[in-house]
């Protein structure tokens, strides 16, 4: 029973989900927000077990003063300082906000300013032409890098060639991404959405069921 | 426009040629040019597709709704429509909305199901004038139980699913199903015993969805099969988490699978945990793990977005062998830069039948390719249709 | 060690201090490179800058401080652009660690075209689950907000009265960089028929051209180049992202650089290579 209760829960609700889809009608539609209600305070108390693991993790490390235990520290003071300080309201001008806009906004920035330097270094080893289908990434990419900016715009504009229009380096860079990007792109979508129906669809069914094994 | 059922009701709209025609004598007589004309055309329906509780007012725009002429500013235009309701053709109209020039719709939601209303638009001219138009009703919401909108969706996805159950029985008849080569998955095996040949932990990261996410099931197959090696190797694995649901399940199936290994001692909890649910907090979170405790191999599975690079270079600068695989298609392009193996798109669904190779999994992998052949014929018999101007055809696969 | 060998083992340290100078230098000294305007970014401008005074545009801002280097110039952008044209902003912020940013950001533009909160401008603030909030702004604002950000009722400010849903507003615009453009798509554009438009990423936004020329998205700007030309077709004074193209330029142009000595260097160590062996 203890494997099968929730395989049974698991049809059920797929398959009224699946059809609720096609069904417009309120009795529907209000079953449907009351099963996200659901989900919202089912993830609510996960939340609470995770935030639970995670100070006892952290509070155990620092009891026992294992190897870096001081950034235990740093992170129950962040947690829990955030938490209190929220309390103090939430407004223009208060300390939550101020601890936003100083610690959190510039933190966050620079994590995803970091990829400006990580894509430096992955193209540097990456985009070798070992292979052609290698070369012909190598050049796209080229192609769409300077193809973006004012630099490669100044460097390689649209001009003629006797009657010939030959395009600049922007055309080409917008027909790389609007044409064989943009399909590839499709073709994968398809893929995708075919693949998700087929596993959501194993899971519905029990034919298998990752989230069940324990 | 919806049926009338009483006597009084059928009364009221014979009286509605009398009543247009006297409002029209009304209007003719007065002098031309001091009032702005009404609609000439209105109807009211219930939405249809719809929950109920919504009638949609439509009408046509009045002769006079236009930017005045060059040369005649002071020309008599359209200020705005405002729609009248009334649940009788004896109750007085009120105002339930009002519309801008050049709008022809107007969707009332705040009405009853199965009560009768009558609707009027009454236009506003730019010189407060009024002029209403005749009444439209009686009209009755109701909610509709099934979206003919989505009928060809239905009809698809009732095929798919009916041939890969057909697939499926075949595939458990013993019907021998080929499934191409797909390096990432057959390097699994291979990166975990790398990883016990070093002595160093394997990396699991199983992404940034939550267990809603297809990806995420997926990452959960894939760590199923990556904690039973890694029992078997005696080696240890670190899942962090960044949903607290995505790590209670991930928790049980690292368990079951040391379960199923034999090995259900070798199972901690601290080594399946949760993060933190913000992007770049639990990058950073990942980051340490990866520089402090140098793991052999990497696995990327599940739902990514702009953390993929920075997880995939430090990890390559920790010597990490690294395996990713995500739905996320605009995070494929960074993992084929910066891992050893990427599974583009569906590959990634293809693990759990990949590895394990039991019949009905291989069958749903099957349903897929022919799903995929079937929308290839229509993309190709669509092209054709639509460069020979068909729109039967391709009208009949549109969502509204 | 011969040349091409310490080039293949560089430390990468060393590319991130070439991409550090790179990236300083220009934001020091601008160059000032001149920008062409795109027919996706005219098409967008000519659209807002077609409306008449007084129209309501709903502009939901979902971005995060991670990504709001690259958005937040084209919002403030498109924020002006509307305010220059006396338009009526309805604003909303569906990524939790987002409102706060973008509250300071209506607030800021607000100001300098001297608008009045509740008259010019309303900001709704966050509501979770992003799917079920379009969907049902589709019937009522005042169903996902019944509040604003500042805990008014809706039906306490001027500007929104008679104002109820999609209907009501000339179109939407949404600069977002989160998996909710998916939802304004599918659960909004698809379900109301609004005239949508969407401001994103340049990553992100290469997924959307299809939707563009589906009809479903009325224009997309993308990235900060995309906002660099809005700024010119505004002919903003502080023209933020123009001055990061300039960066952007020369950043590109090195990563360029970077790939072309990898290259060489690759080919050099596998000729000889090949010549031992031979």
């Amino acid at each position: 029973m203890k494997r099968e209760l929730p395989r049974m829960i698991t049809l059920v609700t797929g398959v009224f989900l699946a059809l609720q889809y096609y069904v417009p009608h309120r009795s529907s539609a209000h079953m449907y927000e009351t099963l996200m209600d659901w989900l919202i305070v089912v993830g609510i108390f996960a939340i609470l077990l995770g935030i639970a693991g995670l100070v006892r993790q952290h509070l155990t490390k620092i009891q026992s003063r294992r190897e870096n235990w001081p950034y235990s520290v740093a992170l129950l003071t962040g947690l829990f300082g955030m938490v209190i300080l929220g309390f103090w309201g939430q407004g223009l001008g208060s300390p939550f906000v101020t601890a936003y806009f100083t610690l959190l906004n510039p933190v966050q920035a620079t994590m995803f300013a970091m990829l400006a330097f990580y894509i430096a270094s992955a193209a540097y080893r990456a985009f070798r032409a070992r292979t052609l289908l290698a070369t012909i990434l190598l050049l796209s990419a080229v192609l769409v890098m300077l193809g973006r900016v004012p630099l490669g715009e100044l460097v390689w504009p649209p001009f003629s060639l006797g009657s010939l229009e030959i395009p600049g380096i922007a055309q080409i860079s917008d027909w790389l991404i609007n044409v064989p990007n943009l399909a590839a792109k499709r073709a994968i979508y398809v893929g995708l959405g075919l693949g998700g129906s087929a596993t959501a669809l194993k899971v519905v069914l029990g034919i298998e069921a990752p989230h069940l094994r324990g | 426009m919806a049926r009338s059922d009483s006597r009084h009701e059928r009364r009221v709209r014979r009286a509605y040629p009398a009543a247009l025609t006297l409002t029209a004598c009304l209007l003719t007589a007065l002098p031309a040019g001091a009032l702005i004309a009404p609609v000439p055309h209105v109807e009211a329906y219930d939405r249809p597709n719809d929950p109920g509780e919504t009638i949609v007012v439509a009408w046509e725009l009045s002769p006079d709704d236009r930017t005045p002429p060059p040369g005649d500013a002071d020309a008599v235009t359209v200020l705005s429509y405002r729609v009248l309701r009334a649940e009788s053709p004896t109750d007085t109209l009120t105002e339930v909305g009002s519309a801008l020039p050049g709008k022809t719709l107007y969707r009332d939601s705040e009405v009853r199901d199965n009560v009768a209303y009558y609707y009027q638009i009454q236009t506003v001219g730019t010189d407060s004038s009024l002029a209403s138009s005749a009444w439209a009703g009686p009209v009755r919401s109701s909610g509709q139980w099934f979206d003919t909108n989505k009928a060809v969706l239905l009809a698809f996805m009732l095929l798919f699913c009916g041939a890969v159950l057909v697939l499926i029985h075949q595939a458990r008849a013993g019907r021998e199903l080929f499934i191409r080569p797909i390096p990432g998955l057959s390097a699994v095996d291979e990166a975990i015993g790398r990883a016990t040949e070093m002595g160093r932990p394997i990396l699991f990261v199983p992404g940034l969805g939550t267990s809603g996410d297809v990806a995420t099931l997926a990452a959960y197959t894939m760590l199923g099969r990556v904690a039973h090696r890694t029992a078997e190797y005696q080696t240890g694995v670190r899942v962090p988490c960044y949903d607290p649901m995505v790590m209670t399940i991930a928790q049980d199936v690292v368990k079951s699978s040391y379960l199923d290994a034999g090995y259900p001692d070798m199972y901690r909890e601290e080594d399946v945990f949760f993060v933190t649910q913000d992007q770049f907090s639990y990058v950073a979170a990942v980051n340490g793990l990866m520089i402090r405790e140098r793991p052999a191999t990497n696995f990327y599975i599940g739902k990514f977005y702009a953390e993929s690079l920075i997880l995939a270079e430090t990890g390559n600068f920790a010597g990490s062998i690294q395996i990713a695989g995500t739905d996320e298609i605009v995070q494929i392009p960074f993992f084929v830069a910066a891992c050893d193996y990427t599974l583009i798109g569906e590959e990634l669904y293809a693990a759990s039948a990949y590895l394990s190779r039991e019949p009905p999994l291989l069958g749903t992998l099957k349903g897929q390719d022919w799903g995929k052949a079937a929308v290839m014929i229509l993309i190709i018999l669509g092209t054709v249709a639509a460069t020979l101007g068909w729109r039967g055809f391709i009208d009949f696969f549109a969502t509204q | 060690m011969r040349w091409y060998e310490h080039l293949l083992n560089l430390d990468r340290r060393v590319l991130y201090a070439l991409i550090f100078i790179a990236v300083l230098i220009p934001s020091l000294l601008p160059i000032g490179l001149p920008i062409n305007i795109s027919p996706e970014v005219e098409n967008v401008f000519g659209r807002i800058d077609a409306l008449e005074a007084g129209e309501i545009v709903l502009f939901p801002l979902e971005y995060d401080p991670s990504t709001a280097a690259e958005l937040e110039p084209m919002a403030m952008a498109m924020l002006r652009h509307a305010f220059q044209k006396d338009l009526r902003v309805l604003a909303c912020c569906l990524s939790p660690t987002g409102v706060t940013l973008v509250e300071d950001e209506i607030a800021r533009v607000a100001a300098e075209y001297d608008r009045e909160y509740g008259v010019d401008y309303v900001y709704l603030g966050y509501q979770p689950y992003p799917a079920i909030v379009i969907m049902t702004m589709g019937e009522n604002f005042r169903t996902p907000f019944p509040l604003d950000y500042y805990g008014t009722a809706l039906d306490d400010l001027p500007m929104m009265h008679g104002v109820r849903n999609y209907d009501d507003v000339a179109l939407v615009f949404t600069v977002n960089a989160t998996s909710g453009i998916d939802f304004w798509i599918i659960y909004g554009q698809g379900r109301y028929k609004f005239p949508l438009g969407l401001g994103s990423a340049a990553v992100m936004a290469t997924n959307y051209y299809q939707y563009v020329q589906s009809g479903q998205l009325f224009g997309i700007i993308s990235g900060l180049r995309g906002a660099a030309e809005y700024e010119i077709l505004i002919d903003t004074e502080d023209p933020v992202a123009g001055r990061g193209m300039d960066v952007q330029s020369i950043a590109h142009a090195l990563i360029v650089l970077f790939i072309v000595m990898g290259n060489i260097t690759y080919f050099v160590d596998r000729r000889r290579r090949q010549q031992q062996e031979a």
